[in-house]
């Protein structure tokens, strides 16, 4: 070999090594892209799943509950004047002490007692002992999310807040714990009320529309297209029409569903049934797509079998060429029916958007699905309610991995090759 | 709920029918199946057929027109007092007379004086009306179901074609289901053509298209003062074209690199664990990724920015480094590069299946000359794959520019006709959510624009779509 052959042989290994280097570090970045998201956002959420409750002693002073009018009497006071007694304050002439001792505690407390004063009136002029979580900024604290070092013009507790936190938490009426609250409430003004029950019951209820539309509407057409239509300009042009909705931007099926279902056929502003309608026919195109190709699977031999002991078309398709595809069917359908369950734009079309602190009463009435939930919270101003976006995220990503996991295991356990 | 109750009734009558239709066949064969041409059970479903949808139809109409129905027959005979009313109040009047004969909840405008009688007037005919409707529908689908199955039942004989029927009504049904694909794309292009067409009467298109300034904030009610709003979508365009360009410029080397290295240097093992990592990134829903940009992305590069900002100030490059300082949470470049990371595994799976379809024997040559295998997909695997990689690509820019969460959450509102990527931009996804928020009129310009945003959206993404599908589909046949 000459030596100008070696050098040319070099150059060209270096050039060899570096284009795998090329490969190696695209596959790096797009796994640390992975890995940075879902872990960013596992740490933020993760601080959500545990809570902090107080739990205090009230008395119920018969000078501030005016028991004719529960509704009227203001038991968020009371909860504060309680705690300012137990911090061993007094309350100034200005309201300052109670308003900061307010700050503290959740307005669920003040609720709690409404309903016990409600159900026995003779509690008022004695003392009960009531538990509920800390308000968020407070459980922020406990946290550590908000830091005493932090200037105190810049947080939205003072040091005095602070020195109370400090002390409910050393005489033990802090508790942290799991926050079961979060996944029994629905949406709610409070950061430390608000809980994600409403939006799972919501997204349950619409994926279940989209359900009954997409996939037996979606397979029957695959079936006609696949084993009865005959090969023409017509079902040419509706197998490329089916393609290319696949790739039609989802706001586009948000427009249609404003436009045709609530304009023209006045069906309810942001209810279950409504999205789960527009939801169904983005979802129709790859149930369609997934279909055909699980149909296509299945060997003509199988057919020809059947039409060999004299079933007709109709029989062999259904009784035979169907069954045998339909692993691949369910595996499309539910994978389908995930990527819908995270779909978001097209249901800020059609008004799912509006804040429900209930759950959803119908299918026909308005309700919340969690992707909305995680966009509505990441808009809200307070800080609290990014944490909780972060978890509604991760529990979003639960159904959608277990969702796909059911795909994936269906396939293994009942897929056959040929 | 009456509906539900005369769809059950009516599931039970068919069901009925069928083990009626069922026995006669048997009967008919004198106990032995044998002798007829089709199986009892196709005898039963086809009376059940003729019983039950006919009626079913008429009832599922409706619950869907009923209404519509009914309003139309209210707005007949228009009061004297609803008359005098302004167009506006009009509309709100017969929306209320209608949800309150309903018993819906209606708006909160009290009416008083003749126009409450006309009001009561109207409830009232409204109640009688919907009675009317409702009666009549029912009597109407238990005639056609009686109909339908006393002229189907006695059709039934030894050699009646039954099973051929069925089978009929089955592939009527099957036609049903893919026609429904279509009427999709007919409902799109029809509902965003005729909103568009209402829009581009009270804005011109070339003014739509090219104009410079959008501000489209034209009164929610019809009652408030405010500015024209201003509709040039040029803007709106810039924004997208900038944030889809730096999605791209992250999204296809990355991708295509890993495409490459998926398929021509990685082992089997190897594959098999990065593949489906991959597809958890494609996975992942957009709102995730737009969560991501507006908390994480964003905040990092600003302060970023705004720390080489501190070093540059002072310096030669004062001016920028000023500006450096001043750069804000959305910017263009952070919705581009999070769509990016979004397009990874998009662009990636897409150029994996054309490289894979590039056939092993044009590898095999090109090593037998002596080419290394950086060589080989240079020379050979890239250009024999190059279209199909376009076309993956030009899908990838059609996802582009219709991902909306991202943009809405980490871009801005702020309709800017610049290049810069560390402006704030805005997107034509992220105006149609903002103009369609919230309650809506529709005859308010300001509605209406989304709607002609959108026709431009569907229409650009189409035509990308239709090209890069071809080009994906034959350059994978192509070597078949």
């Amino acid at each position: 070999m000459t030596e100008i052959a070696a050098a040319r042989l070099k150059k060209r290994h270096a050039a060899e090594g570096r284009f795998r280097l090329y490969g190696r570090m695209a596959i790096i970045v797009a796994l640390s892209f992975l890995v940075l998201l879902l872990g960013r956002i596992g740490i933020q959420g993760y601080s959500t799943f545990t809570t902090n409750t107080v739990s205090l002693p009230v008395y119920l002073d018969p000078a501030r509950i005016d028991p004719a009018d529960l509704e009227g009497s203001n038991f968020d006071y009371v909860v504060a004047l309680s705690l300012l007694k137990r911090m061993g304050e007094t309350e100034d002439e200005f309201g300052s002490a109670s308003d900061d001792a307010m700050a503290l505690v959740s307005r669920d407390l003040g609720f709690q007692i409404l309903d016990k004063v409600k159900a026995d009136a003779t509690l008022i002029g004695k003392t009960v002992t009531i538990t509920g979580p800390v308000k968020a900024d407070a459980d922020l604290y406990y946290k550590g999310e908000l830091k005493r070092s932090t200037d105190e013009a810049d947080r939205k507790l003072n040091d005095r807040q602070l020195d109370w936190l400090d002390r409910l938490k050393k005489s033990g009426a802090v508790t942290s714990g799991f926050n079961v609250a979060f996944f029994t409430n629905a949406d709610s003004t409070e950061p430390e009320q608000a809980g994600i029950l409403g939006a799972v019951i919501g997204s349950a209820m619409m994926l279940l529309v989209t359900a009954l539309i997409a996939v037996p509407m979606g397979v029957m057409a695959a079936v006609w297209l696949e084993e009865f239509a005959p090969k023409n300009r017509w079902t040419d042009l509706i197998e490329v029409n089916i393609n290319n909705l696949a790739a039609v931007p989802s706001i586009v099926y948000g427009l249609l569903g404003l436009a045709v279902f609530i304009n023209w056929f006045g069906a309810p502003r942001g209810a279950a049934v409504t999205g789960g309608m527009v939801l169904a026919l983005m979802a129709l195109p790859t149930v369609i797509i997934a279909t055909r190709s699980a149909l296509k699977a299945v060997p003509p031999s199988i057919r020809e079998a059947a039409w060999g002991v004299g079933a007709s078309r109709t029989q062999t398709v259904f009784h035979h060429v169907l069954p045998q595809a339909m692993p691949g069917v369910m595996t499309g359908a539910i994978l389908s029916l995930a990527h819908a369950l995270g779909e978001t734009a097209p249901l800020l079309m059609i008004g799912m958007i509006a804040f429900n602190p209930g759950l959803p009463e119908g299918f026909t009435s308005s309700a919340s699905v969690l992707p909305v939930q995680v966009f509505i919270w990441e808009n809200a101003s307070e800080r609290a309610f990014h944490e909780r976006t972060a978890a509604a995220i991760v529990v979003l990503l639960v159904f959608m991995i277990a969702m796909n996991a059911a795909a994936v295991i269906l396939r293994r356990r009942f897929e056959r090759r040929w | 709920m009456t509906v539900l109750i005369a769809l059950a009734l009516l599931a039970v009558f068919s069901g009925s029918v069928y083990l009626l239709g069922r026995r006669r066949a048997v009967a008919l064969a004198g106990g032995k199946s044998a002798g007829l041409h089709s199986l009892p059970g196709y005898h039963g479903t086809w009376v059940a057929l003729w019983a039950g949808v006919p009626a079913a139809l008429i009832i599922l109409l409706f619950a869907v027109f009923g209404s519509r129905v009914e309003d139309a027959a209210l707005r007949t005979q228009v009061p004297a007092a609803v008359a005098q009313l302004s167009a506006e109040r009009q509309v709100t009047f017969w929306s209320d007379a209608g949800a309150a004969a309903r018993g819906q909840a209606r708006s909160e405008i009290a009416y008083e004086g003749e126009l409450k009688t006309a009001f009561d007037a109207k409830v009232a005919e409204g109640r009688r009306i919907g009675v009317i409707g409702l009666v009549s529908v029912l009597a109407l689908s238990g005639v056609l179901a009686l109909c339908g199955f006393l002229l189907a039942f006695p059709r039934l004989s030894k050699d009646f074609r039954a099973r051929n029927r069925v089978e009929g009504w089955t592939s009527l049904l099957l036609i049903a289901c893919s026609t429904l694909a279509v009427l999709t794309t007919l409902g799109i292009v029809m509902s965003l053509a005729w909103e568009s067409f209402r829009f581009f009467q009270s804005v011109p298109p070339t003014d739509f298209l090219f104009g410079t300034a959008w501000d489209p904030q034209i009164a929610m009610r019809s009652d408030q003062v405010a500015a024209e709003g201003a509709f040039g979508a040029a803007p709106l365009f810039a924004g997208t074209f900038l944030i889809m360009l730096i999605g791209m410029a992250v999204a296809a080397p990355v991708g295509l690199f890993s495409a490459i290295y998926l398929s021509e240097y990685a082992g089997p093992t190897m594959r098999a664990i990065i593949k489906p990592l991959l597809e958890i990134l494609a996975g992942v829903p957009t709102v995730v990724y737009g969560f991501f940009a507006a908390l994480t992305v964003g905040p990092t590069f600003r302060a970023f920015f705004n720390w080489i900002g501190g070093f540059l100030v002072g310096g030669p490059m004062d001016s920028l480094g000023q500006y450096l300082e001043t750069v804000q949470n959305q910017m263009a470049l952070t919705a581009g590069v999070v769509m990016g990371i979004m397009l990874i595994p998009f662009v990636s799976s897409l150029s994996d299946d054309i490289i894979n379809a590039v056939p092993q024997t044009l590898r095999d040559g090109s090593y037998a000359m002596g080419a290394t295998k950086s060589e080989t997909v240079k020379r050979v695997i890239l250009p024999a794959a190059l279209p199909g990689v376009v076309g993956a690509l030009m899908l990838a820019v059609s996802r582009a520019i219709g991902e909306t969460m991202i943009v809405t959450m980490a871009a801005g509102l702020q309709a800017k006709l610049t290049a810069n990527p560390l402006d704030t931009v805005t997107t034509v996804t992220v105006q149609i959510v903002t103009l369609l928020t919230g309650d809506q009129e529709f005859d308010s310009p300001k509605t209406l624009a989304a709607f002609g945003l959108g026709l431009t959206l569907f229409a650009v993404t189409l035509t990308l779509n239709i090209i890069a599908l071809g080009i994906v589909r034959k350059y994978r046949e192509q070597y078949d």
